[in-house]
């Protein structure tokens, strides 16, 4: 459903914007956009009756307006820059503001030749032919369609067969403005036998209501490896939707790592597809909020072929009058045996308005397959606290101790050391006492 | 050190302890022995400040506080140590954090300096020795994966620490071989001196073997019906809690007369 | 495929047991639906007003509805106006005085089907109303109940003797704007059972209906409604079968239970409906609508169901939660077999304090059998110390079955603590194979295996049924395992 008031805003927006975006050039690029804002236009935002959008409602896009973001607005400062940089550990950093690629403040170290690390708005010029099949899948959904209409510019990682990145790539989004709406698209290319770590870091700079939806996609080749993580740390009246989705192929590993901790809503839609056997994959992920945040995570394991392996965790901590949603789909194809696929969602309810609603689903259509799921929604454990307090620890301590514990589960599966480290900061600072185990670490 | 006065106890309505008295002191070493549901760990929960528990009548003064109205974390700081019966998993505490975050608490309390890191680490390799623990367990998480003779270990472990004024062992001996318990017992006769009393809750005599108790307390529905010297648990484990609970019905038919 | 899988198809393809068809005349509306046939099955009736009323209203509002699309199945679209919605054997057109008035022929059924009606039913301590087609044909130990205060007997009996109690909780638990089944159900439902335990009295007996849909053609709604006042405890026992046909029937039931404080009941259902051939062909699709209502404090309500027939079940027996201190659990067993779909699961809806739910759910699907879970775990605000366990576990028999779990858990109350946890198993050729090969013929390698696992369900239900669950487990599954 969408109101015609509603379309007519977007679509005279798309008028005015269309000739300004990338890829004006490329006659494919211009009717995919205009087939993506068709769809768009016919089938509209998502609403509540919805099952995939039951707990989660956007009925903000209806009453906020939001502009289509056509050039940076704030100067970013190298200063401002370190404090998100991962200093010394990544060497290749890639920023965006406001939706642009900042070639000043970005930085990409010594990488193997033939390996392509780039703005999805600049390829577009130099070689719009290798993006052709990857920007025209994927526009099924209201804000895939709406993304690719609009889409701006991203990150692009071409792995050549055999190539590897060695440093991790950091990918830093800043927003800047209010009342924006930003379309980032990123697109991971990994061919076979390659390697490569990835995170996607979102900032905001301020508290400015702005609007961001992101796509991502990540075809992982044969015996290919990507480490994807995604920092969430949007301002807190941002909203943000965004969309993970890869493929992967014979025996490739894709793990991805959702760290959820900014904006007012968010949306997240991770999903991976074996369409070959021999696959694994992990899916973890951590979100910690208060106030009046709403986070909601999708995942969807898709396994179509035989032998493939997955897990996932997810985590959350809910605190103040919070919302959370987590709906995990596993999906056994009929041809897909012995599949493994475990699945565990956890959550603390630390307050009395806080709301968590999760729906771990299976669907398995072939019968020699390992599968469990579970979810538990609870407090922190009366025997641990006591047994921590009859220790000398006082409740408050014992409390924060507790959580930041819970949350460790998730922290420690990730493998690049200096995210982790910068998780451990922000847990310290985020959770309820968290400053108190600051000394104890 | 420690006085404990007509002591009655409940959980879910049900009384387990019913006028339970005792006194302990300083550099003292009490054994309570009794059969299973008689209120051993009770008496041993309800010291250590467990919030389950009524109580619903009596007092104990520990060192001229009232007990009872403390913080399970207070008494902890003013030196009631219980090693627990049945050590609690804590999936992601680190043990060492554990352990740094109870002695600094402590110490904190005592008006003594917090130990930085480097300090605390000196401090609990000399510990661990005592106890034969292996040092990997003090990275991992606490009690999580760890047999049950390490359990126990790693409750003596944290005794040894944290040092307390009161020690109360909860059946540490169970479910123990005889090489963890007597590692066990020797790292609790270590601990043995003039300033600490310590109240041994055991079911069988075997333990006292290696922890020679000054006093033995028979403990029978929830209220002490013998005491004696070491000679009094020779005594149970050649005839049984029977014959105690018969011996005690005697004074009492006694008194009916 | 090796010869334990043929092993397994023999199993399998073992046919329906209770698919006779008892020739009986009856005295049937023509099909269709509308405002004069509610009207004529409410005279047919003799019911008084209210009834009536209510009955027009639920039409009324069935008309502004919908079939819901999103379980889990597929079939068909059903015609309404295909359908028949009254038959009731003809001779019992006044009603049966006695077991000597009932039709010898359908006694005769009854026997077939091996239920309990006669005399010796005494020593089993079953007491029995009989629902075949729409109505319901005798009531066994009504006097001996009676003499407690107990009301056991057909629903149309409860709305001539019992009118006060019909009107203050029909509809109370599943109103008759609840879903489009049971909306339908509300509109022209035929008969059923009522059930009533006063204050403080403890049914001595296990209360039991058998459902039969015999004719053709033939819609069947019934309605069976039991309210437990304080601390009174009733077990009660549903078994269901069909005849077999080539057409799809509908069974469209509404189930309603009360329970008010210290009251405990305990609700039992061993269903076999004609699940249709091997083929995917007849077989009833069985709609139903089961809710409990924990009205008062430290009330408890217990779902035990062992699903085997039906070619379509949609079924998701309910507790609310409401009173303190109340209980819900629902322990489930569905098998798929051939072509049968399942979608079943329950809500437990926690509403009260310190209320407390457990749901065990065990799936089977075998052959082309699709299987699948869905349950809502809600705990409302002031739901303070709201606990709850879900295990739900599937187990899959060959390579062409589904098995789907759609658990939905809304806590809004930090004091809340949910679990679930969800497991898949198979029984394969490897197993099998590993079996025999220890000596273990393939029959008793499912059997054992598919016992342990249903066990924690079985153990809920009384012991004649136990056996009999177990038994018609065997039945279905013969030959499945391969």
């Amino acid at each position: 459903m969408i109101g015609a008031q509603v379309r007519d805003r977007y679509l005279s927006d798309f008028k005015r914007v269309e000739a300004t975006l990338p890829g004006r050039a490329v006659s494919w690029m211009q009717n995919t956009r205009r087939q993506a804002f068709e769809k768009f236009a016919a089938s509209g935002f998502p609403t509540t009756r919805d099952e995939d959008w039951k707990y989660t409602s956007v009925a903000f896009l209806g009453e906020q307006e939001f502009v289509p973001s056509v050039a940076k607005v704030c100067e970013i400062t190298q200063a401002q820059i370190s404090t998100w940089a991962f200093a010394g550990s990544a060497n290749h950093l890639l920023v965006f503001v406001d939706g642009y690629y900042a070639p000043g403040l970005s930085k990409i170290g010594a990488i193997e030749k033939q390996v392509l690390l780039t703005s999805t708005a600049d390829l577009l010029v130099k070689q719009p032919e290798l993006l052709a099949p990857l920007l025209q899948r994927n526009i099924d959904s209201a804000f895939a369609a709406l993304n690719t209409a609009f889409m701006t510019d991203g990150m692009c990682l071409y792995l050549p067969a055999g190539s590897i990145v060695e440093d991790a790539i950091h990918v830093l989004y800043i927003a800047t403005s209010p009342s924006k709406i930003y379309h980032h698209r990123n697109i991971i290319v990994a061919e076979d036998n390659t390697q490569a770590t990835v995170i996607e870091h979102y900032v905001g700079i301020n508290d400015a209501v702005y609007f961001n939806n992101a796509i991502t996609s990540v075809d992982v080749g044969n015996n290919a490896t990507i480490e994807h993580y995604k920092l969430q740390q949007e301002g807190v009246n941002a909203f943000h939707i965004a969309n993970i989705s890869a493929i992967q192929n014979r025996d490739s590993r894709f793990n991805s790592h959702s760290l959820a901790f900014g904006s007012r809503l968010a949306r997240n839609d991770i999903s991976t597809r074996f369409q070959d056997s021999g696959g694994e994959c992990e899916m973890n992920g951590l979100y910690v909020v208060g106030g009046c945040q709403h986070i909601d995570h999708h995942t969807c394991i898709d396994h179509a072929k035989p032998r493939c392996t997955s897990r996932e965790y997810y985590r959350g901590v809910l605190s103040g009058a919070s919302r959370a949603v987590f709906n995990g789909k596993v999906i056994v194809q009929q041809d897909a045996q012995k599949t493994d696929a475990q699945q565990a969602n956890h959550n603390l309810l630390l307050s009395k308005d806080a709301e968590i609603d999760t729906k771990p689903e299976l669907q398995i259509y072939a019968d020699d397959v390992k599968c469990a799921h579970g979810a538990t929604i609870g407090q922190l454990d009366d025997d641990m606290m006591f047994y921590l307090r009859s220790r000398g620890i006082s409740n408050d301590m014992a409390h924060g101790l507790l959580t930041y514990a819970f949350a460790h589960d998730i922290v420690d599966r990730i493998k690049f050391e200096p995210l982790r480290l910068r998780i451990e900061q922000i847990l310290m600072a985020q959770l309820p006492q968290g400053e108190k185990i600051k000394e104890l670490l | 050190m420690l006085s404990i006065k007509n002591l009655h106890a409940s959980i879910e309505g049900k009384e387990i302890l019913r006028g339970l008295s005792l006194e302990v002191k300083a550099g003292e070493v009490h054994a309570i022995m009794g059969p299973n549901g008689s209120g051993k760990s009770t008496l041993a929960q309800v010291l250590a400040g467990r919030e389950s528990y009524e109580i619903t009548g009596g007092e104990v003064n520990y060192r001229g506080h009232n007990l009872l109205e403390m913080a399970p974390e207070e008494r902890a700081r003013e030196g009631v140590f219980l090693a627990f019966q049945y050590p609690v998993e804590i999936p992601g505490v680190n043990n060492v954090y554990l352990l740094k975050a109870a002695l600094n608490a402590i110490r904190k309390h005592k008006g003594q300096v917090e130990l930085d890191a480097m300090e605390f680490l000196t401090l609990i390799k000399e510990k661990i020795k005592v106890v034969k623990m292996n040092e990997d367990l003090l990275y991992r998480a606490v009690n999580q994966g760890f047999s049950g003779g390490e359990k126990k270990r790693n409750e003596i472990l944290q005794m040894a620490v944290l040092e307390p004024a009161l020690a109360i062992l909860d059946e540490t001996d169970s479910g123990l071989d005889i090489d963890a318990l007597q590692i066990v017992a020797g790292g609790v006769n270590s601990l043995r001196s003039k300033e600490r009393a310590i109240i041994v809750v055991t079911h069988y005599q075997r333990l006292l073997d290696y922890i020679v108790p000054d006093f033995v307390h028979v403990l029978s529905k929830g209220r002490i019906v013998k005491s004696g010297g070491p000679e009094l648990a020779l005594e149970l484990e050649q005839k049984g809690y029977g014959w105690v609970e018969t011996e005690t019905r005697k004074p009492a038919e006694a008194l009916a007369k | 495929m090796g010869s334990s899988s043929q092993q397994l198809d023999q199993i399998i393809s073992k046919e329906y047991e209770h698919g006779f068809y008892t020739e009986l005349e009856a005295d049937a509306i023509p099909h269709g639906l509308s405002e004069d046939v509610v009207r004529l099955i409410s005279k047919k009736k003799n019911e008084p007003d209210f009834m009536l009323q209510w009955r027009l209203k639920a039409y009324r509002h069935w008309l502004t509805m919908s079939e819901p699309k999103w379980a889990q199945v597929h079939h068909a679209p059903i015609d309404y106006q295909d359908m028949v919605y009254y038959s009731a054997p003809k001779s019992q057109k006044d009603g049966p005085k006695s077991l000597e008035e009932v039709d010898p022929e359908l006694l005769a059924t009854y026997t077939k089907l091996g239920i309990p009606l006669k005399e010796q039913e005494m020593l089993a301590g079953v007491a029995v109303d009989a629902v075949f087609d729409s109505v319901s044909v005798a009531t066994t130990f009504k006097g001996k109940l009676a003499e407690q205060g107990i009301i056991f007997c057909s629903f149309s009996e409860a709305v001539q003797e019992h009118p006060e109690l019909v009107k203050k909780y029909l509809g109370s638990v599943v109103p008759y704007t609840d879903n489009f089944f049971a909306t339908l159900n509300s509109a022209v439902f035929s008969d059923g059972s009522f059930c009533y335990i006063p204050k403080g009295v403890r049914c001595p007996m296990e209360l039991s209906t058998y459902f039969r849909i015999n004719a053709k053609n033939t819609g069947q709604f019934e309605r069976t409604l039991i309210v437990a006042e304080e601390g009174a405890y009733v077990s009660y026992l549903e078994g269901c079968t069909a005849p077999m046909r080539d057409e799809n029937q509908l069974h469209a039931a509404v189930v309603e239970l009360v329970a008010l404080d210290n009251a405990r009941i305990k609700y039992s259902t061993v269903q076999n409906w004609y699940p249709g051939d091997k083929d995917g062909k007849g077989g009833i699709y069985n709609f139903v609508t089961k809710r409990g209502d924990c009205r008062g404090k430290h009330s408890h309500i217990s779902w035990t169901q062992v699903e085997t027939g039906s070619a379509i079940t949609w079924k998701y027996p309910s507790v609310l939660l409401r009173g303190d201190y109340s209980v819900g659990e629902f322990y489930s067993v569905a098998l798929t077999n051939n072509y049968q779909q399942a979608d079943t699961g329950t809500k437990m809806i926690h509403l009260g304090r310190n209320t407390k739910s457990t749901i065990i759910s065990k799936g089977i699907s075998a052959g082309h059998g699709q299987n699948a879970y869905r349950g809502l775990v809600k705990v409302q605000k002031g739901a303070e110390n709201a606990r709850n366990y879900t295990q739900c576990d599937s187990l899959l028999m060959g390579d062409r079955c589904g098995a789907h779990t759609f658990p939905y858990i809304e806590a809004k109350n930090p004091t809340a603590k949910i679990e679930h946890e969800a497991t898949t198993s198979r029984i394969g050729e490897d197993q099998l194979f590993y079996c025999k090969q220890r000596g273990i013929s393939a029959e008793d390698a499912v059997s054992m295996i598919v016992n342990g696992f249903c066990k924690e369900v079985f153990k809920e239900l009384p012991m004649e049924f136990a056996v009999e669950a177990q038994k018609l487990l065997g039945v279905s599954l013969e030959g499945s395992v391969g």
